[in-house]
């Protein structure tokens, strides 16, 4: 059993490790690969990374509650999702290198959650963050034709449109996030 | 990406809007996300205050999150600043709950006070 419904919930949660560990910029990745039966998250972040040390003790709960508090319950819940659904966990990290983090699962697995509120979730890291930039990436390969559709959302890019004086929180600008991630996720159906 | 296009008039729209009001928002609006909020649904509670926000035009009001407040309990928590005023948390605010919060504290402009949790900092 897990706190989260969906995995969504696990990504924003992971999400917030990042932006604590001071990235400017994260990269949210999530793969549906029909054709090999696997899903598979995948978030990167450039923040400041970890010892060998703090690697061992983030997936134990006991541990990371009693004396790392900032990392908290997320990480062991995500890993335990993972490997209870036919799946694989990793965190890769370093002192200054940042940290990556990948969950994958059996597509078909009868205990996988599903994706969830993937639109609600990547504007809430928006809203919540807006001076993190954010890659999200959104790769499907289905079994019939097309085989594969893609969505990107960068906000490097809209940045670059708003310039320095209309912040990604302003609320036309969510709106406008809102129904691209909308409009692009809506288009990533598995088939 | 696309609606770039879209995207260089909604920026001279705020633009404008920015000349006429000032920089000063009137109102902040701060969802608790941490794990716990995350887990009591404060996603939702977020989506309904967006598109509250966005269906009024209340586009003076900021919103933002924060992490866990050591409340988990009440989760999911809202805390609401209008002006320069002491910030008021809100507990238990599910979506239905968050639209009724932004329509009665900041278009009417009333006190909530069936839904304050006083002890929160």
């Amino acid at each position: 059993m897990t706190v989260f419904r969906d995995l969504s919930q696990h990504i924003l949660d992971i999400y917030e490790n990042g932006v604590k560990a001071g990235a400017t910029l994260i990269t949210v990745d999530i793969e549906e690969d029909l054709q090999q039966d696997l899903l598979t998250i995948t978030l990167c972040d450039n923040g400041a990374g970890m010892d060998a040390e703090m690697l061992q003790h983030i997936a134990d709960p006991w541990v990371t509650t009693r004396t790392t508090r900032k990392v908290g319950l997320g990480i062991p819940f995500f890993k335990q999702t993972a490997e209870m659904c036919g799946g694989n966990f990793a965190i890769h990290s370093q002192p200054g290198q940042g940290t990556t983090t990948q969950a994958s699962f059996q597509y078909s697995h009868i205990d996988r959650p599903p994706l969830g509120d993937v639109a609600t979730t990547v504007t809430c890291m928006i809203v919540g963050y807006p001076q993190v930039d954010l890659y999200y990436h959104h790769h499907l390969i289905g079994l019939t034709s097309p085989a594969e559709e893609e969505f990107i959302l960068d906000t490097r890019e809209v940045r670059a449109v708003l310039g320095n004086e209309v912040p990604l929180s302003d609320p036309e600008v969510l709106g406008f996030l809102r129904n691209t991630l909308e409009a692009g996720l809506s288009g990533i159906t598995p088939h | 990406m696309k609606n770039l296009a879209e995207l260089r008039k909604i920026k001279e729209r705020a633009l404008q809007r920015r000349q006429l009001s000032g920089t000063e928002a009137r109102a902040r609006v701060t969802v608790a996300m941490g794990t716990c909020g995350i887990a009591a649904g404060a996603r939702e509670t977020m989506k309904a205050i967006l598109a509250e926000i966005e269906q009024r035009q209340l586009k003076d009001v900021v919103v933002t999150q924060t992490g866990c407040i050591g409340l988990c309990e009440y989760e999911p928590l809202v805390k609401i600043q209008v002006g320069a005023e002491e910030p008021t948390w809100y507990g238990k605010i599910d979506a239905a709950r968050a639209a009724t919060l932004i329509v009665k504290r900041l278009v009417a402009g009333e006190p909530v006070p069936e839904w304050e949790v006083k002890t929160a900092k």
